[in-house]
């Protein structure tokens, strides 16, 4: 594909003109569709398996559309009385807390870490960050060991709390807070008398707001999609988040296939609201902070 | 926390930093140090069991020694769990971080069509939970459910089996690299944005092809962020387990042990051994790290983009 895609690009010498007009760009054009129709092909066959009844999804042609989706829903809302939407809730309430709680440890730790010069920055710095590096499962057991000591294994503080120290929201928020709070507007709000916290409160926090709202994204969407903390910590299914519920579905289901369809109509149903928060906020999506390149 | 302490100045300037910072010491002491010092101390513990074991009292937990690491070292299920993830990293990495820099480049190149479109269209599976992913790709690869395996059929022709033996490989690999290209993509395609548009014309006037441009300048340029994404794809490798755990059922093709944290949780939760799953863990934790330092080592430091 790169072959060709390049090949048809290649400037004709001659007027820059003329060269641009020559230059079509249908190789890199339908390369790149390419790639979106791989990524849709789940998201389209999802789309149509949700609306076959259990009999039509192992019989008819699997992209066409079948007549059951109104059935599905109602099937699935009335699973165990409506436990697949306690389970959206639950997703709706790990994620919403979690990021926001996690946006703001994360927005006065990066705010500190990057405006202030103190014994020990760079050494905590690095001991946060070394948290992304541990493996999820070698955490999660000692911590549902201990959370089971205080008398909090399977509740919902048991996935809630470990859900707010973001390593990676901290390294955002630090980047951005460097890169955006000029320290020009910090030292004249001291000099106007205003303490630490105020500065922070009024002045660098919503000079951080566009940064935080990606913080909070980012850790929206890694607390609906983990699997294994929720997987570890709870026991009792009216707690559990949409991913744990699902996989719980599908586990019977391999022994009921009737249970597919309702997994395939949650399954559709549990992306809905992310990716409607995908689309709506996509100018907040600022991966350029990874790379460490801020504009300010 | 620093709103209470009243002038001197200069004092609360220097202790404002770390009530700061408070939240974050606590909140880490709690959820990251605390539990990983205790898998430490359980990893050197164990039931002691006097007579048959029966009634209470005849159950203690004692100091073990080295005994955990030895047996969890010496478990061959550890040794092929790590290879079959070595195996899927070595497909799945590759070939991510080549779509990405492949859709990265076309979505820098002139005159594409519908570039926002796809740029969406390949970020979108980012949205996408892994337990989900998985699931909808287990039914993908199902030849009850699959258009694919129809379309094969019609033509007379069967799938290739991928819920069983090395086909496994490709399933999972297939459903990282679905749910990471895009994100991959974005990083690479953002630091492509940065570039300034006169290293280009300096180079069209010199003759060079768009394709030169791509390979010689385009590529060595956005290398930071090749390697930060190669950094970040080798820890998610060395940590899958929820898309093996969610095929699973699916198939009769992933043992419970089949990549090294699930082998960790089947330990803890299956079989009750907190203090080998214990050991276990330390030891991937370790190499972890190793590995992470070695490479962050090996690539230099990197600014983290404030003036000093």
């Amino acid at each position: 594909m790169t072959q060709d895609a390049t090949r048809v690009s290649v400037p004709v010498s001659g007027s820059p003109l003329t060269s641009r007009l020559r230059r079509i760009g249908w190789a890199p054009t339908l390369g790149l569709l390419a790639g979106a129709v791989y990524c849709l092909i789940p998201v389209v066959w999802v789309l149509v398996a949700a609306t076959k009844s259990s009999a039509q999804l192992f019989t008819s042609f699997t992209l066409f559309p079948g007549t059951g989706l109104l059935s599905n829903l109602h099937d699935l809302s009335a699973y165990r009385n409506g436990e697949f939407w306690t389970w959206m809730l639950n997703s709706a309430f790990y994620a919403g807390v979690g990021a926001l709680l996690s946006a703001g440890v994360s927005g006065v730790t990066g705010y500190a870490l990057a405006k202030y010069r103190f014994a020990g920055r760079n050494a905590i710095f690095n001991t946060l960050l070394a948290g992304v590096l541990m493996p999820p499962v070698v955490l999660a057991i000692p911590q549902y060991l201990l959370m089971a000591k205080a008398g909090l294994a399977d509740t919902y503080w048991s996935v809630l709390i470990p859900s707010i120290l973001s390593p990676y929201g901290i390294y955002l928020a630090r980047i951005y807070a460097a890169g955006a709070i000029p320290d020009e507007l910090l030292e004249a709000s001291r000099i106007d008398g205003a303490s630490e916290w105020r500065t922070f409160r009024s002045v660098a926090l919503p000079m951080m707001m566009p940064g935080l709202v990606t913080v909070f994204l980012f850790q929206f969407v890694a607390i609906w999609n983990n699997f294994l903390l929720p997987f570890i910590m709870l026991g009792d299914d009216s707690k559990f988040p949409v991913t744990v519920g699902l996989f719980t579905l599908l586990k019977q289901g391999a022994a009921a296939p009737a249970l597919y369809t309702l997994v395939i109509t949650g399954s559709l149903i549990s992306v809905l609201p992310l990716i409607a928060l995908f689309l709506s906020l996509q100018r907040y999506w600022r991966l350029d902070l990874l790379s460490g390149a801020v504009k300010s | 926390m620093a709103t209470a302490a009243p002038p001197p100045r200069r004092r609360t300037f220097r202790l404002a930093p770390y009530g700061f910072l408070a939240p974050a010491i606590v909140l880490f002491s709690l959820m990251f140090a605390l539990p990983i010092g205790y898998a430490g101390y359980l990893s050197f513990r164990k039931i002691h069991i006097q007579g048959l074991g029966l009634g209470p009292g005849s159950r203690s937990e004692g100091w073990a020694g080295l005994s955990n690491y030895a047996s969890a070292l010496s478990d061959p299920e550890l040794l092929n769990g790590t290879a079959r993830v070595l195996v899927y990293g070595a497909m799945l990495v590759p070939v991510m971080l080549g779509l990405a820099l492949l859709f990265a480049l076309l979505l820098d190149a002139d005159k594409v069509r519908l570039r926002a479109f796809s740029r969406i269209a390949i970020f979108l599976p980012y949205a996408i939970p892994g337990v989900v992913a998985s699931l909808l790709w287990g039914f993908l690869y199902l030849p009850t459910t699959s258009p694919g395996y129809f379309l094969l059929g019609k033509l007379g022709m069967s799938g290739p089996q991928l819920l069983s033996g090395h086909g496994m490989y490709v399933a999972l690999a297939n459903i990282a690299v679905w749910g990471g290209t895009g994100f991959n993509m974005v990083v690479i395609y953002t630091s492509l944005r940065s570039i300034p548009a006169e290293v280009y014309e300096a180079a069209r006037l010199d003759g060079a092809s768009e394709l030169q441009i791509a390979l010689r300048i385009k590529i060595p340029m956005v290398l930071p962020s090749l390697v930060l994404t190669f950094f970040f794809s080798l820890i998610a490798t060395l940590q899958v387990f929820s898309e093996p755990t969610t095929l699973a059922p699916l198939t009769n093709g992933i043992s419970s042990t089949w990549s090294p944290l699930m082998k960790v949780y089947r330990d803890a939760f299956v079989r009750g051994d907190i203090y080998s799953a214990s050991a276990t863990s330390v030891v991937i934790a370790a190499v972890t790290l190793v590995i992470s330092f070695g490479f962050l080592k090996l690539v230099g430091s990197r600014a983290y983009g404030e003036q000093q």
